[in-house]
């Protein structure tokens, strides 16, 4: 097949900075399991919950703090802030204006929510790569944040989490890891969905799996491996979105990768299923670590359904820019832990509260 | 400038006066203050008050003071100061009266706070402090007072458990009062076991939610002893500002105004702290009784606890404070209390102040604080005898 | 529509990222805004954003809250010192009312303030965490 899919700007791109939030508080799986099935585990360790006074504007807010500080460019140089998330706080008026204005960015620049459940934060990256990649601007923030919500009793209630990532988009010669190539794949494929005035979203059991997850995810990395004579063993790293632990593994193997290569940007197992925030946050923890000349597979998945695949080279740029804000694992580590009580009062899970 | 004197006073009882609304507060008030003067006309009504348009959703109060007291024609507007407002419409009285523009003055403060719920009323005290700065923030008032008790505690080495006595001294003098809200003694275990409403500030730190009215009837002192068989004299009046938001003030816990208050006041009445019988101070909490006997000049920096720890504070001790119940006990309607303090002085300067009566007293200072400390209000009384 | 609407929008440099002023003719660091140096009197409108690091002067945690902030207790709320000298009343977020101090050095998130019911607008502003995320000094 000729090379018609792949996407490459036509000025040369890649990651300027990049940051990532994680709320302190931890769901234990097991805490969960008490509640609903009178003991056992779940199909991750713990997630990530968000307080009382968080939600995805003030999660994107402090990833996006931190992007910008990797980036070492003044907010004011950004020419747009695209936001990607399933869960704004508000059905109508931009999330993204609030980070713009929070960060000292606006007023000049472009500003919106982009919606793609699990990969709207990608979504947005490739508009920041477009906008970047065609000088239309120097600077574009790319983030996925959510505070996701399963329905209490529900599998997903195992895994929805809160977190997310922020991504400055730059030229190459300002990156910490310039943009090899993208290619994005999308469908019709109805496998989670949430109407309107729903407070939760509903899925259609194991059909997420093979027509959607997986479908999605192998044909977007194999397309993207394929135009760019590439194998998974010319990768250092490959970071799939991670709803759960189990997915990204099978899919990883599938297309040839070890779990050496998968390991550090699979952090569903501490933190769970971040939505638009999850493979955004692999990367992040991967360019925590990553040697300069290290190649990184991307490859986002949301319902609906579609995926974007990326390859990343890290540059020299990346060892004096990893310590100017908190890395994933600092994070991670920052846990208080929390039982399913608070967990109902912090996410809004009682009613008359 | 002439010389004022307070000719007459009036007072409810410091209630939940649930089947009473705010106007037949001032009118009871207002007109026992006007039989106690002896006097039917009038020149003018201060009305001193700070919810009344958050709460009874009832502005111009003046107009509503004079037009259900019958006093037709009587000019009259409210003067609002936070909880100084009742020493703020005083001292409008007093200018009005010395100036030589008024005769005869009726200065009234009315609070009627029990019309709403906890967390309404909490919000509307909390308009007090800097409404974007520090409510903004989830501040309530009681929390304001809190950061400044910590920080007391923090800089001087004091427990909690030290200031029990400024709430014990306040119920064990409210006991005698037929008008205080709560006439009845606690303990110091009380005081410890109360619940915290806002750390380290226990309920028993916290003057109460209530409603009540009070006036005084000022005349020039030259008229006074003509009119009224017990003049008291007002010998000084003074008023000290400190920024609005405690996190402006250069040193929070000094109470700025308190001190450019009471100085100004001493000056004017050519005294120090120790020619005083009693000081009526405004114990809206524990910290704030504590604070204010340091900026008046009864206790040095950081000693203003031991006053109360020594029992100095009682009506026997050296510088006898809320000799009525104070804020505590007899109750903190906010924008009357600063009348509520003046009417109890009288009391003590008249000689009837019952079983809390301070044997000889003849020269009480009074002092009513607006917010967390931003304005200040003192006044000097003296007897003049009958 | 809710009256705090605009006043909050009027707010939004000083709520969501701490801008202050700095006086030309002393150097001061002015949060709020006041647009006359509290120190030396001159008018001071040069806008300066503080950096958001501070140490807690004194704080009280709230079991009684006002209206619009019930959901959050019980919270804690301080004065926080900053680095550059002013002061600020905020909440703590992120700790046990337990675990603070006097002295306890903290730095600036933007947080969710409270909202105006379930229909009104979102009021986002700066609060304090502990400072233990070894953020790199810049
Ligand atoms: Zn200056």
């Amino acid at each position: 097949m000729s090379d018609y899919r792949l996407m490459r700007p036509q000025r040369d791109v890649g990651v300027s900075g990049y940051g990532s939030y994680i709320p302190m508080y931890r769901l234990p799986g097991a805490e969960i399991a008490r509640v609903w099935s009178g003991g056992g585990r779940g199909p991750v360790k713990e997630k990530a919950v968000a307080g009382l006074d968080e939600d995805t504007v003030t999660i994107a807010i402090e990833a996006a703090r931190n992007a910008v500080a990797r980036a070492e460019i003044e907010p004011g140089e950004l020419r747009a802030i695209w936001l990607g998330t399933e869960s704004p706080p508000y059905a109508v008026k931009p999330s993204s204006t609030i980070v713009a204005e929070a960060l000292g960015a606006a007023p000049y620049l472009l500003a919106a929510d982009f919606e793609f459940a699990c990969k709207a934060g990608t979504e947005a990256v490739q508009a920041a790569i477009g906008l970047v990649g065609s000088g239309m601007g120097d600077y574009a923030l790319a983030i996925g944040a959510d505070t996701a919500q399963g329905r209490p009793g529900d599998d997903l209630e195992y895994t929805a989490a809160s977190g997310g990532s922020a991504f400055v988009i730059g030229p190459a010669e300002n990156a910490v890891a310039t943009l090899i190539a993208s290619l994005s794949y999308a469908t019709d494929t109805p496998d989670f969905w949430r109407r309107g005035y729903q407070p939760y979203p509903s899925h259609s059991g194991r059909f997420t799996g093979e027509p959607a997850y997986f479908h999605h995810t192998l044909a977007a990395a194999s397309a993207l491996m394929e135009e760019l004579d590439m194998a998974a063993a010319d990768f250092d790293y490959a970071v799939f979105h991670q709803p759960n632990v189990k997915f990204p593994m099978r899919a990883a193997g599938r297309l040839g990768f070890t779990p050496e290569q998968v390991r550090d940007g699979l952090l569903s197992n501490e933190i769970g299923n971040t939505y638009a925030g999850a493979s955004l946050t692999g990367l992040s923890a991967i360019l925590d670590r990553a040697e300069p000349g290290a190649i990184i597979l991307l490859v986002s998945f949301g319902s609906g359904a579609g995926s974007d695949a990326f390859a990343w080279r890290v540059t020299e740029r990346i060892e004096s820019r990893r310590d100017k804000a908190p890395k994933v694992s600092d994070y991670i580590e920052r846990r208080t832990e929390i039982d399913y009580a608070s967990y109902a009062r912090y996410r809004g899970k009682l009613q008359g509260s | 400038m002439r010389d004022v004197a307070i000719i007459g006073i009036g007072q409810t009882s410091v209630d939940e006066h649930w089947g009473t609304g705010i106007r037949h507060l001032m009118l009871d008030a207002g007109l026992s203050a006007l039989q106690d003067a002896n006097v039917d006309t009038i020149d003018a009504v201060y009305v001193g008050n700070m919810l009344s348009g958050e709460i009874a959703g009832q502005s111009h109060l003046g107009a509503l003071a004079v037009d259900f007291m019958g006093l037709e024609g009587v000019e009259a507007y409210k003067v609002e100061a936070a909880c100084a407002s009742g020493a703020a419409a005083l001292r409008t009285g007093y200018i009005a009266v010395a100036s030589g523009m008024m005769d005869l003055v009726l200065a009234l403060g009315v609070e009627k706070m029990t019309d709403t719920s906890g967390r309404e009323t909490t919000a509307a005290l909390a308009a007090a402090a800097d409404a974007e700065y520090e409510v903004s923030q989830g501040i309530s008032f009681v929390a304001l007072n809190a950061l400044l008790m910590r920080r007391y505690m923090h800089e001087y080495g004091w427990k909690r458990e030290d200031f029990a006595n400024f709430a014990v001294t306040a119920h064990a003098n409210g006991a005698n009062n037929p008008n205080a809200m709560f006439q009845r003694p606690i303990t110091a275990e009380a005081y410890a076991r109360a619940p915290v409403i806002a750390s380290p500030i226990g309920l028993l730190d916290a003057s109460p939610v209530c409603d009540g009215a009070a006036a005084v009837i000022l005349a020039p002192v030259e008229y006074a002893r003509t009119l009224s068989p017990a003049p008291v004299k007002i010998l000084a009046s003074a008023v000290g500002m400190a920024p609005l938001a405690v996190h402006d003030r250069k040193d929070p816990l000094a109470l700025e105004a308190a001190i450019t208050s009471s100085q100004k006041a001493y000056k004017q009445a050519g005294l120090t702290p120790q020619d005083l019988d009693f000081f009526e101070l405004h114990d809206a909490f524990t910290i704030m009784a504590t604070l204010s006997l340091e900026a008046a000049g009864f206790a040095e920096r950081g000693k203003g606890v031991q006053m109360a720890l020594d029992g100095e504070i009682t009506l026997q001790g050296r510088v006898p404070i809320a000799t009525m119940g104070g804020l505590k006990a007899r109750g903190h309607p906010v924008g009357a209390t600063g009348i509520y303090q003046i009417v109890e002085s009288v009391l003590q300067l008249r000689g009837l102040a019952g079983p809390n009566q301070i044997p000889g007293a003849r020269l009480g200072m009074v002092q009513n604080i607006g917010g967390s400390g931003a304005t200040i209000i003192t006044h000097i009384l003296e007897a003049m005898g009958s | 529509m809710d009256p705090k609407v605009v006043n909050d929008w009027r707010l939004r440099g000083q709520r969501y990222r701490l801008e202050g002023e700095v006086c030309d003719h002393c150097g001061e660091s002015i949060f709020p805004p006041r647009d006359i140096c509290p120190e030396c009197k001159e008018p001071a409108k040069t806008p300066h954003t503080l950096s958001g690091r501070g140490e807690v002067y004194t704080f009280s945690t709230i079991y009684s809250a006002p209206e619009g902030f019930e959901a959050y207790t019980p919270y804690t709320v301080a004065l926080i010192k900053l680095e550059e000298g002013p002061i600020v009343t905020a909440q703590l977020t992120d700790v046990a009312p337990t675990d603070v101090a006097i002295g306890m050095p903290v730095e600036m998130v933007t947080r969710r303030l409270r909202t105006h019911g379930d229909e009104g607008t979102i009021v986002y502003g700066y609060k304090f965490r502990p400072l233990h995320l070894g953020q790199a000094a810049d």
